[in-house]
């Protein structure tokens, strides 16, 4: 009984794992936005990037540096990192590009060419 | 939008913050919206950038570790004075003419940060790294402040 009862819970919590939602910006441009996040401790391998039903979902594991010692100061929380955006329909999802540099996901996401402004030539 | 203060993580979680929650949910929802409609260029809604910092302490070295993300390493200054550290820089905003509107939960601008450190440190020796975002210092002890063992000398 009482194994069954913590192995319930056990998966509960990992189902539960609390994330962290990172600062974002977002800037328009004429050809489509960037999105910055900013996740402090993540590199490229713990960085995990999907688009599912219109929704843009950035996670960021965070690999942070191990230090010897006592804590005697602490502000930083420990979470890793996961926001969800909702695209906007002119957004191009297939041409969504990431980079990551010094803690900073920088995304580019792309307008469809269709909903680009376009000047129409007269003859 | 009026100033909003850093709290630092301690005191408050931010998703709980009120006004976080909103900001935070119009900035989830913009992509709906016709962009950020009534909000104009202001771009920055805060003035103040405090980073998290954490201090840890060993026999050895004292070693600050603060989240920078998305700094150059030429905009980090490291100082020390009278036994407290400083960690200070400013963080440029990237964005040009070419485009139309911005909204950021983002800091830009400068910050500094002090802390009175707990013993004293050899300002010859501090080291700093900054990678995947987070700026360590590492801070010998002073001899006179590391732990030391006296033997007991028989007569």
């Amino acid at each position: 009984m009482n194994t069954v009862v913590r192995e319930n819970r056990e998966a509960e919590s990992r189902q539960s794992e609390q994330f962290l939602a990172p600062g974002a910006s977002l800037v328009e441009d004429g050809d489509g936005y960037r999105l910055q996040v900013e996740m402090p401790g993540v590199n490229k391998e713990g960085l995990e990037i999907s688009v599912e039903n219109n929704e843009l979902t950035i996670t960021g594991y965070r690999s942070l540096p191990t230090i010897e010692g006592t804590l005697i100061h602490h502000e930083s929380r420990r979470e890793n990192y996961r926001r969800t955006f909702e695209l906007d329909p002119s957004i191009d999802a297939d041409k969504i590009s990431a980079k990551i540099n010094q803690g900073m996901v920088m995304l580019t996401l792309p307008k469809a060419e269709r909903v680009k402004p376009r000047k129409i030539q007269v003859s | 939008m009026s100033l909003i203060r850093y709290q630092s993580p301690e005191l408050a979680l931010w998703p709980s913050l009120d006004r976080w929650t909103s900001l935070r949910d119009d900035l989830n929802s913009l992509f709906e919206l016709p962009f950020w409609s009534g909000f104009g260029r202001q771009g920055q809604l805060f003035s103040g950038w405090s980073p998290a910092l954490d201090l840890y302490q060993n026999n050895d070295n004292i070693v600050a570790m603060v989240e920078l993300p998305g700094m150059r390493k030429e905009d980090i200054e490291i100082s020390l004075h009278e036994g407290a550290l400083t960690i200070a820089g400013e963080r440029k905003s990237e964005s040009s003419n070419g485009e139309k509107a911005e909204r950021t939960e983002r800091y830009i601008g400068k910050f500094r940060r002090s802390i009175t450190l707990p013993t004293r440190v050899d300002a010859n020796k501090v080291s700093a790294t900054y990678r995947d975002g987070i700026l360590t210092v590492t801070l010998p002890k002073a001899e006179e402040a590391k732990p030391k063992q006296i033997q007991v000398k028989a007569d």
